[in-house]
């Protein structure tokens, strides 16, 4: 347990900002699941409410945004406290990107339920389901200041590059046999991007959490 | 009671066009103030810009200065401050104050404490007792005197002497605790323990602090007045103050540009 401050008002401040950003982790979670739910489903207004709650998470962007300023100007923070509020300011920035992604496989997934489905969907949601996942353990591993469950979502990432990787060529096989299929294989495509760019967002999360606990940055050192 | 005048809503002192002259020197020029209940506001600025001398006119405290000529309205709870016919002894029980040097009486702990009731007549065992310890408890003090209560308060550290000088003002139930730099001469760790006690003492008092550390005020208020020369620069929501002030001087001052 760690000792609290001798200021229990800013032990409290610094609890709802962690609150807060679980609860918008919890928010783009809930995006990333049911964007490609809207696709697998083929329900439309399930794409629709998805894509209206980006407005939440951008709104939520900018209320913690607000707060870490005003924590850093009131309660001059040191060592710990300070990276902890300085890459609360950066988390909030890759789940912003995070839910903007989402909104664009959901928008993708409602010009996709237009047409006949190409391909029965398992890789796409395989893919969301570990993209999911990194978020959730990269936000535990904040909130806990777990730096080994840090590693293995930056581990896990690799994973999901492979998987993209993976459907890109199977799209491509779609693409060559039957060009008809062009228009429908790319925007699986994008959304296999976004997935794979969300678990990038999800790992830089993760980086910053080993930072946060061990003071020690290993951005750009992992292969 | 004027029960309606002290309502909530009504700030607790008001300050209005209030100038104040050292001799030949405008000291404070032309004031507009007013506190809230229940709130903590800090007073910043340079030294010399007036802060101090505002605060020691809330409690007539320039009256023994013979230099000082006041003129203006100071309204507590809507009664005159500056009518020559306040009782100024009631006036001071009412608004307390705590000075930079903590300055407990050469007595014990608990003479200390009940001084300022015992002048004010009271001498009932049980209510100085009860009043000593709700004091000490308030001032966060209490579980480190509460075993040498008749030792004398002049061997207590500065920080714990500074919680005694609180607890003594507390001691004659203020309305208003006026503090003048209360931390400026205790290590960081007292100032934290100070700071967290004005933090638990606005729930039941208002509070008005003066303090040459920005960072505290940052910390500790709710309202920040930033003072330059004896004028009223800027006064708001600590937050907005010390995010984006509206005045140049107020943020050039705060970010240590001039001052």
């Amino acid at each position: 347990m760690e000792h609290e401050h001798i200021s229990t008002v800013f032990d409290i401040e610094l609890n709802e900002l962690r609150q807060s950003i679980l609860v918008m982790g919890g928010k783009v979670e809930l995006m990333i699941a049911n964007s490609v739910k809207s696709l697998v489903d083929r329900d439309t207004p399930l794409a629709e409410r998805t894509i209206a709650l980006d407005h939440e998470i951008n709104a939520a962007e900018l209320a913690i945004d607000e707060r870490c300023l005003e924590l850093l100007a009131l309660r001059q923070p040191a060592a710990r406290d300070l990276r902890f509020i300085t890459i609360t300011l950066k988390i909030v920035t890759d789940l912003e990107r995070m839910g903007d992604q989402c909104a664009n496989i959901a928008k993708r997934a409602r010009e996709l339920n237009e047409d006949p489905p190409l391909k029965p969907y398992i890789d796409i949601p395989r893919m969301a389901h570990w993209a999911e996942t990194m978020v959730k353990e990269a936000l535990d591993a904040f909130v806990h200041g777990d730096s080994e469950l840090a590693v293995k979502v930056c581990k896990d990432d690799s994973f999901v590059d492979d998987l993209n990787i993976q459907i890109q060529r199977e799209l491509l096989t779609y693409m060559i046999e039957d060009p008809t299929t062009i228009s429908r294989a790319m925007k699986l495509n994008y959304i296999s991007k976004s997935l794979e760019r969300i678990s990038d967002h999800a790992t830089n999360i993760a980086e910053m959490v080993i930072f946060m606990v061990k003071g020690k940055d290993i951005r750009h050192t992992i292969a | 009671m004027q029960q309606t005048n002290e309502s909530r809503n009504e700030p607790i002192l008001s300050v209005a066009n209030l100038n104040l002259h050292y001799g030949d020197t405008h000291a404070l020029k032309n004031i507009n103030l007013d506190m809230a209940r229940h709130q903590v506001t800090a007073f910043i600025g340079p030294s010399g810009c007036g802060k101090s001398t505002l605060l020691r006119c809330f409690n007539r405290m320039n009256d023994l200065v013979d230099s000082a000529r006041v003129g203006g309205s100071i309204r507590f709870n809507s009664a005159e401050v500056n009518e020559p016919s306040t009782d100024v002894i009631s006036l001071r029980r009412r608004i307390g104050m705590v000075f930079q040097q903590s300055n407990p009486f050469p007595k014990s702990i608990y003479e200390n404490i009940v001084y300022g009731l015992r002048i004010a007549g009271v001498n009932d065992k049980t209510t100085l007792d009860e009043a000593v310890e709700r004091s000490l408890k308030s001032a966060a003090i209490w579980n480190e005197v509460k075993d040498r209560l008749n030792d004398s308060a002049l061997g207590l550290s500065g920080g714990q002497a500074q919680r005694i000088c609180i607890a003594r003002a507390i001691a004659v139930n203020p309305e208003i605790i006026l503090m003048d730099e209360p931390c400026s001469a205790l290590d960081p760790i007292s100032t934290l323990k100070i700071e967290e006690l004005i933090e638990e003492l606005k729930s039941e008092y208002t509070i008005v602090i003066v303090t040459h550390n920005m960072q505290q005020a940052a910390r500790v208020s709710d309202v920040t007045a930033f003072f330059y020369l004896g004028e009223l620069i800027e006064a708001g929501g600590t937050r907005k103050i010390f995010t984006n002030p509206e005045k140049k001087q107020t943020e050039d001052y705060i970010t240590g540009r001039f001052g």
